[in-house]
């Protein structure tokens, strides 16, 4: 109990960073998949520790081990968890629920005011455009889900780019790649550490989304330009409604995508693979680790608990049991 | 673009509508049909315009013979207000669910996209060099095909 308890929560300092790098190695698809799942297994596990130390520390009080049957002193002498961490995991546990509950709300009530927005413009087949003169594009997930396009965006691409720019959306509702987003971002209120893992898996996803585009038109080069062009048009010519605060990300994730498309596609043969991944398999190796130690270390010390508990409920039962076979033999 | 004839019924009415909104004039379905890369059956944008004019998403007006087709925006006052509405109920606490096509820009970005974007053609294995005059012409589509099919 005393250190697997805690490895669950350490463990996405040194999975997080580990996960990074394997994605920058891995093609898109892959990439975000690991991340977050990465974000979703981790997150489950550190807050399954708290549980285990609130619990933990909950059964050291008095009142508590009185109601579960369990002697106090036995428990203490057992439990290495003092009242105090325990009040703490508590204290931290009813936090994190909050506010992954506050952000589960919020992507909610966020998708729904984006889809009554959206309702009220003319739509054709899955692509609803929006009547404003500045340039943005984005995937409104539901059923079923549509592509919504600014007026101004549409005015700056050539017909092939915009068929670009469609592919690339519904690659994301297709892909459903909001819910591995939602995935992360809940993850990241139930461990702050895993809010490492959201800007490289919404980049990403552009790009798996970016090579879905370009497998449907055919043209790596073509994608890259639309993907280009339409980022220097939205900056030229904000939406309205574009959120400010969102999407200010420093590390500039367009160049990156445009050039990853100017790029040759990765070779195919197994062998040039296999030498390609092989810096990954050290860094896959660090990462399998990490979750396979929260993993174990949160069973153990579920089991630890369970066999104080079970220790402390001990002479009780025993009691009991006792004076219950008693009564039979006279009889 | 890969030929957008055998596309689904919703993606080319996504298509025609696309390129009505892009033009900055009503467009005549002759007119739809080549924005579209004349790959499409001028019988089949017809009726794709017939079928959005039906549902209210464009309006036409006559232009000679044909009739001319523009997307149906309601009155700007009425538009204008809206706008201001939801820019109000819509804080900055924005949870970003929604995959946008493309993320903000630093200027040091604009300046890495504008490089990348003036490269000259990559010529893949002594393919004809088509170089230069360069992006925004959409003349070249099917260009870089060579290197798809090795």
């Amino acid at each position: 109990m005393t250190w697997a308890v805690w490895a669950p929560l350490l463990a996405p300092l040194l999975a997080v960073p580990a996960a990074r790098r394997l994605a920058d190695i891995l093609a898109p698809r892959t990439a975000a998949l690991l991340l977050a799942a990465t974000a979703a297994l981790l997150a489950l596990l550190s807050t399954g520790s708290l549980a285990l130390l609130t619990a933990a520390g909950l059964l050291r009080m008095p009142v508590i081990a009185a109601l579960g049957h369990l002697s106090a002193p036995l428990m203490r002498r057992r439990n290495p968890i003092d009242m105090p961490v325990g009040a703490l995991a508590a204290l931290a546990l009813v936090a994190v629920a909050v506010v992954a509950l506050r952000a589960a709300r919020r992507h909610h009530t966020d998708l729904l005011r984006a889809a009554s927005a959206v309702d009220r413009h003319g739509s054709a087949g899955d692509l609803t455009v929006l009547p404003d003169p500045g340039a943005d594009a984005y995937a409104l997930p539901g059923r079923p889900g549509r592509v919504v396009v600014t007026a101004g965006m549409l005015r700056k691409l050539d017909a092939s780019e915009r068929e670009v720019l469609l592919a690339h959306e519904r690659a994301h509702l297709r892909g459903r790649h909001h819910l591995l987003i939602v995935c992360a971002d809940l993850a990241s209120c139930l461990h702050p550490a895993l809010r490492g893992l959201q800007a490289p898996l919404s980049f990403h996803l552009e790009r798996w989304a970016d090579e879905s585009a370009a497998t449907v038109v055919g043209d790596r080069r073509l994608t890259a330009r639309a993907v280009g062009r339409a980022a220097l048009a939205a900056s030229a010519a904000p939406a309205g409604r574009r959120p400010a605060a969102a999407l200010a990300v420093a590390a500039g994730p367009v160049p990156r995508r445009v050039a990853a498309l100017l790029e040759a596609p990765r070779p195919r043969t197994p062998w040039s693979r296999l030498i390609a991944l092989r810096p990954a398999a050290a860094i896959a190796a660090v990462l399998a680790a990490c979750v396979l130690a929260s993993g174990v270390s949160t069973l153990v010390a579920a089991h630890d608990l369970h066999a104080n508990i079970e220790s402390a409920q001990g002479p009780h039962e025993h009691d009991h049991g006792h004076d219950h076979d008693l009564v039979p033999i006279p009889g | 673009m890969t030929d957008i004839a055998r596309r689904p019924a919703g993606e080319l009415e996504a298509a025609v509508l696309a390129a009505l909104w892009a033009a900055h004039t009503p467009l005549t379905p002759p007119q739809v049909q080549q924005s579209l890369g004349g790959t499409l059956a001028r019988t089949t944008v017809a009726t794709i315009l017939a079928r959005l004019y039906d549902k209210g998403t464009v309006v036409r007006s006559r232009a000679g013979r044909a009739y001319a087709y523009t997307p149906a925006v309601e009155d700007e006052a009425a538009l204008a207000a809206r706008r201001m509405h939801s820019e109000l109920e819509k804080g900055d606490d924005r949870s970003g669910v929604l995959a946008r096509f493309v993320s903000r820009l630093s200027p040091d970005d604009e300046q890495v996209l504008r490089l990348l974007l003036s490269q000259p053609q990559p010529t893949p294995k002594g393919a004809s060099p088509d170089t230069s005059h360069e992006s925004g012409s959409p003349s070249r589509q099917g260009a870089p095909e060579p290197r798809r099919q090795q």
